[in-house]
């Protein structure tokens, strides 16, 4: 499913200006970073695929659907969004029912709401917590309950805002896993990050933002490789990129696999 | 004496079945900077909220053994004795912003009106703590209009602006930008040249190693490994139970395999990635 974006504008009712005229197409089944500085508008950004915000001026089609003309329940069909805090996501009394929530709103048969929520908690781990309340949960395991509950939904286009947050090495590649198994079905996923180096190792496409506006859209290792553009927006390449640089490899590295064969050469 | 001082300290939550720390001996220095690291449900938290007195004046539960920081015992004061001279700030912002205050000024504020600051002082210690970490043009607006990031950054110099002699900072940086993220750690850095303890929790391993003055590894409540930051976090230990480590560090140890890594000591650090690899670029 794509998503076009139309010169988009917004602006917060302070008076806030947080997107400044964006335009990006989407195209289906692409595996998308955002990175930025912090109030880059990268969260007013994918608020707007879902309809959580409106734009001002200018447009967003998901698919066919306008998402002025298209309300937050409709378009749940075809975003999913995955909470940066997932606190503020999080309501039954039990993780069954919470991953359930979302497909059966959208009105599937018992059949398939049962497949799915039962590949979304194979997925994230979470088998044998299905009578668990949420919070009692750690923090850790909240986050893949919030991942499960949207995966579960079925939308051809999912959205992670900052999934790998206070997560430990072990739990950033749980959800590495997670992101190559929805590509592999085709999905369309975006993904806010930080972390750098988690998004060299997993995404094609970056678009870095800076202050309402697109500063870089491309390829990861072309968006990646460029060190002082980045700096404007307060990103730095990742670890390995940053090393090839200082030793004068001609190519861009991302990975650990890339660079030492660029060594090796 | 050291400056913070844990004696076979072991605590376990109310309604829980194993305790979260589990005999922790730790002594720190006046000034010292030390990094905690260690996986989900280590017990991370659970030794910040310990020295912050809110484990078990807050929380409850069953502890043993002693705690103590500037010659004062956790267990024979009070939580409003004990926020005079140590400051936590949360992993989640949204936890501890207090919700009373309309702008981020105020908010910065509200620590000080609570131990009755004067009017012009605070004023002025408010100035100052929002120059440090960078967030005066936030002065004025709500701080729950924040992105994450900002939010973290208020919930920070909320606490810097305390002046406390202990910094607690569990993952303060978790939701900021990479060089905003480098900032505050020379920040933090700063004031533990001038004098202030810092016990920073972390999963950055790189800044650790640039930063701190010493790591300790905790693993299922109980400390696995301690020492220089480079030692501790360049070893397999780390790696074999679930520890982030560093690209340069699992990279450099890949490399040593093909013989494209010749030192013994892994880097940790770019600077010394760039030392031992720069023979075969």
């Amino acid at each position: 499913m794509k998503i076009e974006i139309t010169n988009l504008h917004f602006t917060y009712p302070t008076g806030l200006e947080a997107l400044k005229g964006i335009s990006l197409t989407i195209e289906s089944g692409e595996q998308v970073a955002i990175v930025g500085q912090n109030g880059a508008g990268k969260t007013t950004l994918v608020r707007h695929f879902n309809g959580l915000l409106q734009p001002a001026s200018g447009s967003v089609l998901i698919g066919d659907w306008d998402t002025k003309k298209t309300s937050v329940a409709k378009l749940a069909s075809r975003v999913g969004y995955v909470f940066q805090n997932p606190d503020e996501q999080l309501f039954s009394r039990d993780v069954l029912t919470e991953v359930a929530f979302g497909p059966r709103n959208l009105g599937y048969s018992k059949e398939k709401i049962d497949e799915l929520v039962k590949r979304a908690l194979s997925l994230t781990e979470l088998s044998n917590q299905t009578e668990t309340n949420p919070y009692d949960l750690s923090p850790t395991w909240r986050k893949m309950v919030a991942l499960a509950s949207i995966i579960a939904m079925d939308t051809p286009i999912v959205i992670f805002d900052e999934p790998t947050t206070g997560q430990d090495a072990v739990n950033v590649a749980r959800i590495a896993n997670v992101i190559a198994e929805l590509r592999k079905e085709g999905k369309t996923v975006i993904t806010i990050t930080h972390d750098i180096d988690f998004c060299a190792e997993n995404f094609e496409r970056v678009i870095a933002l800076f202050k309402g506006q697109v500063l870089l859209d491309g390829s990861a290792r072309e968006v990646l490789g460029q060190e002082e553009v980045l700096a404007q927006t307060y990103v730095d390449p990742p670890q390995l990129t940053r090393l090839g640089k200082r030793l004068g490899l001609k190519e861009t590295v991302r990975n650990q696999e890339e660079f030492l064969k660029a060594l090796e050469s | 004496m050291a400056f913070v001082n844990l004696q076979n300290v072991t605590y376990q939550y109310p309604l829980t079945k194993t305790p979260a720390l589990q005999n922790i001996n730790l002594q720190i220095n006046e000034g010292e900077f030390v990094a905690i690291v260690g996986p989900n449900g280590a017990g991370k938290s659970t030794l910040c909220y310990a020295l912050a007195g809110f484990v078990p004046h807050f929380f409850k539960g069953e502890i043993s053994g002693t705690i103590e920081v500037a010659d004062k015992e956790s267990s024979k004061s009070t939580l409003d004795e004990w926020v005079l001279n140590v400051g936590l700030a949360f992993q989640n912002p949204f936890n501890q912003i207090s919700g009373a205050k309309y702008t981020v000024f105020e908010e910065i504020a509200f620590g000080l009106e609570n131990i009755g600051v004067p009017r012009e002082e605070m004023k002025s210690r408010v100035e100052d703590a929002m120059a440090l970490t960078g967030i005066r043009d936030l002065a004025d607006r709500s701080p729950y209009s924040l992105s994450g990031g900002q939010q973290q950054r208020v919930a920070l110099t909320s606490i810097l602006v305390m002046q406390p002699r202990l910094l607690v900072l569990d993952e303060p940086t978790s939701q900021m930008d990479p060089i905003g993220t480098r900032e505050v750690f020379g920040t933090i850095r700063k004031m533990a040249e001038d004098g202030m303890t810092v016990v920073l929790v972390e999963h950055k391993m790189e800044w650790i190693a640039q930063f701190a003055d010493r790591v300790v590894a905790l693993k299922d409540g109980s400390v696995l490994l301690e020492g220089k930051p480079n030692e501790v976090l360049t070893s397999t230990l780390l790696a074999e139970n679930g520890f982030g480590i560093s690209r340069y560090t699992s990279t450099a140890r890949e490399g040593k395999k093909q013989g494209l890594w010749k030192k013994e000591n892994l880097p940790v650090t770019l600077d010394e990635a760039v030392e031992g690899f720069k023979h075969n670029a």
